[in-house]
This record gives structure tokens, C-alpha cells and sequence, in this order.
């Protein structure tokens, strides 16, 4: 059984047959097999949160999955986070946009996956609750204070306050 | 940082996947991953085969017995077990420990009973379910029986589980109105494993402590109970004293080593710190069954 298996997922929202060598990991698959380069890896041994994806809509590190055990799941990955339809993006993505959260981006899609689960659980959480939630991930560019910034735009931006700018200039001043 | 070549087993039945584990040499059973997948990332495990229980549904429920006592299935994750209230009402230790353990997505897919059968000294859920005395249900195709986790840890990475067996499941003892309980440990960042930690709690009657127990992780090559400081709390009021007394004690008992997280004296000076540290913490919080 060292021979590929054929396993069936969603991805994104469509769903997708593949053949998957065992000792392949879920994201060598999305990356390799899939083509979904968004999602990054560093490490690969679970440790830098960059290749965070949502399994059945929790957040896993895809590295410390192996594809084989996706059979019957539910993916979703940076790529699935816009609108598939309009191209509008997910308030995530607008709110690390809006307070400029990165800077070389190569931790970006394990901090949004993250942060999307965080939300979904906590609509409102305390900059605290942000900063417990995205322990896991490291950015070797921001000092990260911009990536919280950029998840309480996000909050803002999802429960239609617009004054989201406002709260970071004043953010900035402190 | 790619896993070598194996041959992948994924069995749909308990007694398939024992029939393999019987007939394989050097198999490994995986469930939630999150300890075996970077050790064979890594290279530090080489299995010729892997057999994945992922599809055994009969492993994962997480149950409240009517006598109070917690029965966690082999597959129930270190999230199901932060996120149910009827743990935290009922095992509070195993409740308190879960946040420590990882970051969120690894308590997603990581397991209670992998990490105990993993058995790494610094980890949390052996230091809880020996401080709980939980009991650790390991079956194979011979038969069945149930470990007590004081005769479970044998060394680093290693447990009395035979090549052959699956541990099923690990039962916490239903949890006495008068016990008060904390886990509290020192890591160089929020998530990592701990330099040293400490599960622990008292039985409080009438103002005098009546049993307790310390169970520290990551100062041995096996979580460990220091029975001379337990002692030391038995029949004492639980005043910030008696705690230091006992972390004094604790703190001349253990023999942790030095690495390059932590010196010895370190790990000794913290031993004592956490149990005046999670004693209290444990007293402090309040409730019937905290």
C-alpha cells in the first residue's frame, strides 16, 4: 500500500479526486498535486504555522497531515478565502490590507487561515485573545503588531464599522 | 523534512487494524499525528508501516460516566477536550492542561491518548493522567487490559505498551467535591513544551489537607510524583507555608538534568517555585468542582 491511493476532498468548495502517495504530506498535495501555492511551507515539522489551513473548518497545520488523511474532508486554503464569484475579499484579507499587516508576506496564509478560525469561534475577540490565537505563527518581518492591527480592522470591517482607519491612526498615536 | 517511504494500512475495523499491528513488524499507529509526523519528518522515525485508526469511529467518543468518571476514545483531540464543558465540570486537570498543549491547530488534530502513549516527560497529559492516576485501556488480538498510569511510563518515549496493542482509551476517576486542582508550568514561549511543569491538587477537609498529589513533567525521563512532598502537604492546612514547605522538599528530591532550555538548579529552583505556584493556584479557584 506504499502504491498511491486515490482519495477523494473538497477543495475550496469543489470537489477533487487525486492519487496521493502515502508519505506525502497535505500540503505538498495542495502545493504540488493541486497546484494551490498559496498555502507556504517553512519549517514543515509543525513549528512556524505558515502552511495553516482549515480541515473541516478548523485550523491544521498541513505539513503534519499527510494527504492520505484528507480522504472525505473539507479543505479550505488561503485561495478559497475570496469570493469565488466577484473576486471581493474576505474581510481578512481587507483588514491585513487596509493596516498594511505584512511586509515580505511569506507567513501571510498561515496568519489569515489562523485568524479566519479565530473569528469564526470569536467574532469580537480582545486584542489578547488575537495575540493567544496567533501564537502559533511566526513572522520574522513585523514585530507582528501590524497583523493584530490587521485582525481588528478585519472585526471592523465584518461588523460594519467603518471607522476602522480612524481606530488605527489612534492606535498608531499610542 | 519529508517523511520516508512507508507502507500505509488504513484499517475500518478494531480488530483489523490489531490483526495488522500482529502481523507487522515495525508498524506505527497513527491518529492525530501532530507527534508521530514530525518525528518522521525529521528522519528520527523510519516506520515500515503505518496504520492510521483515523476511521475507527468506535474510538472517539468522549464520555461522562454515571459515577462521574471521564472515559476519553483514542481518537478524541486535545480540542475536544479544551472546548467541552462536561470535562471541565468533571476531569478538571485534563480540562486545565489542554490549552498548554501546542498551539490551536495542533490541538485540533493531536490526541489525549497518542500524547500518552507518546510519552514524552515534557509533555502535559502524561503528568495529568499520572497526577489523576487515570487508567489506560491497551488492547491487541491476545486480549485486553487496563494499565494503571503509575505502572505505564517506563522511560523517554517509552511505555509498557507492547508493538502488538492499541491503546484505546485512558479513564479518569471520577473527580472528589472536596479536590481543588491546577497545572501550571514555565516555558520559554507561550506553546512550547515546558522546561518544567507541575499538574497537581489537594483534598481539602475541614481546613487540613487530606491527600494530594504533584505530578511534575519535564525534569525526568517520565512524568513523576514526588511522594516526600506529598507527603509533606498530608494534614497540614493549605497555607502559602505548607506549599512552600513542600516545594522546598520537591525541589531536593528531583534530579532533572540540564539541556539547553535549562540548567538543573534552574528546573529545581522552578520545581519549587511551581508547586508554591500551582498549589495556590489551585486553592484559589473556587467552585464545586474546581
Amino acid at each position: 500500500m506504499s502504491e498511491p491511493t486515490v482519495i477523494t476532498m473538497l477543495i475550496n468548495g469543489a470537489p477533487a479526486t487525486i492519487e496521493v502517495e502515502p508519505r506525502t504530506s497535505l500540503a505538498d498535495l495542495i502545493r504540488e498535486e493541486l497546484g494551490l501555492t498559496g498555502t507556504h511551507l517553512g519549517c514543515e515539522h509543525g513549528v512556524c504555522g505558515a502552511c495553516t489551513i482549515l480541515v473541516d473548518g478548523e485550523p491544521v497545520r498541513s505539513c503534519l497531515m499527510l494527504g492520505v488523511q484528507a480522504d472525505g474532508k473539507n479543505i479550505t486554503t488561503i485561495e478559497g478565502l475570496a469570493d469565488p464569484i466577484s473576486g471581493e475579499m474576505h474581510p481578512i484579507q481587507k483588514g491585513m490590507h487596509e493596516a498594511h499587516g505584512f511586509q515580505c508576506s511569506f507567513c501571510a496564509p498561515g496568519f489569515l487561515m489562523s485568524a479566519v478560525a479565530l473569528l469564526e469561534d470569536n467574532p469580537n475577540p480582545t486584542r489578547d485573545q488575537i495575540r493567544e490565537e496567533l501564537g502559533g505563527n511566526v513572522c520574522r518581518c513585523t514585530g507582528y503588531k501590524t497583523i493584530l492591527d490587521g485582525v481588528e480592522a478585519a472585526v471592523s470591517i465584518k461588523s460594519g464599522d467603518n471607522t476602522s482607519s480612524t481606530n488605527l491612526a489612534a492606535e498608531v498615536d499610542r | 523534512m519529508k517523511a520516508p517511504p512507508f507502507e500505509y494500512h488504513r484499517p475500518s475495523s478494531l480488530d483489523e487494524a490489531l490483526g495488522l499491528l500482529a502481523e507487522l513488524d515495525e508498524a506505527k499507529i497513527l491518529a492525530g499525528g501532530q507527534s508521530l509526523l514530525p518525528l518522521m519528518s525529521l528522519r528520527l522515525g523510519r516506520p515500515e508501516h503505518v496504520v492510521d485508526i483515523g476511521d475507527l469511529g468506535i474510538l472517539d467518543s468522549l464520555v461522562v460516566e454515571p459515577d462521574g468518571s471521564v472515559r476519553v476514545g483514542a481518537l478524541v483531540t486535545h480540542r475536544q477536550v479544551e472546548t467541552s464543558a462536561e470535562v471541565a465540570a468533571h476531569a478538571p486537570l485534563l480540562h486545565a492542561a489542554a490549552p498548554m498543549i501546542g498551539h490551536r491547530p495542533i490541538r485540533t488534530r493531536g490526541t489525549v491518548c497518542g500524547s500518552i502513549a507518546h510519552a514524552d516527560p515534557a509533555a502535559e497529559m502524561p503528568a495529568v493522567a499520572l497526577a489523576c492516576n487515570a487508567a489506560i485501556t491497551a488492547v491487541s488480538s491476545r486480549a485486553a487490559r487496563e494499565i494503571a498510569a503509575a505502572d505505564f511510563f517506563e522511560g523517554y518515549l517509552q511505555t509498557v505498551i507492547e508493538p502488538d496493542e492499541i491503546v484505546t482509551r485512558v479513564q479518569f476517576g471520577p473527580w472528589p467535591r472536596h479536590r481543588r486542582g491546577a497545572v501550571v508550568e514555565q516555558s520559554r514561549r507561550s506553546g512550547d513544551y515546558a522546561i518544567i511543569g507541575l499538574a497537581c491538587w489537594l483534598d481539602i477537609e475541614d481546613n487540613t489537607i487530606t491527600d494530594a498529589a504533584l505530578s511534575f513533567f519535564g525534569v525526568s525521563d517520565t512524568p513523576i510524583r514526588v511522594a516526600e512532598a506529598e507527603d509533606v502537604l498530608r494534614g497540614q492546612a493549605p497555607t502559602q507555608s505548607t506549599f512552600s514547605a513542600a516545594g522546598r522538599t520537591a525541589a531536593g528530591v528531583l534530579r532533572p538534568t540540564s539541556d539547553i532550555h535549562a540548567s538543573a538548579n534552574y528546573r529545581r529552583h522552578l520545581a519549587a517555585v511551581l508547586t508554591e505556584r500551582g498549589l495556590a493556584k489551585a486553592t484559589a479557584e473556587s467552585g464545586e468542582t474546581r
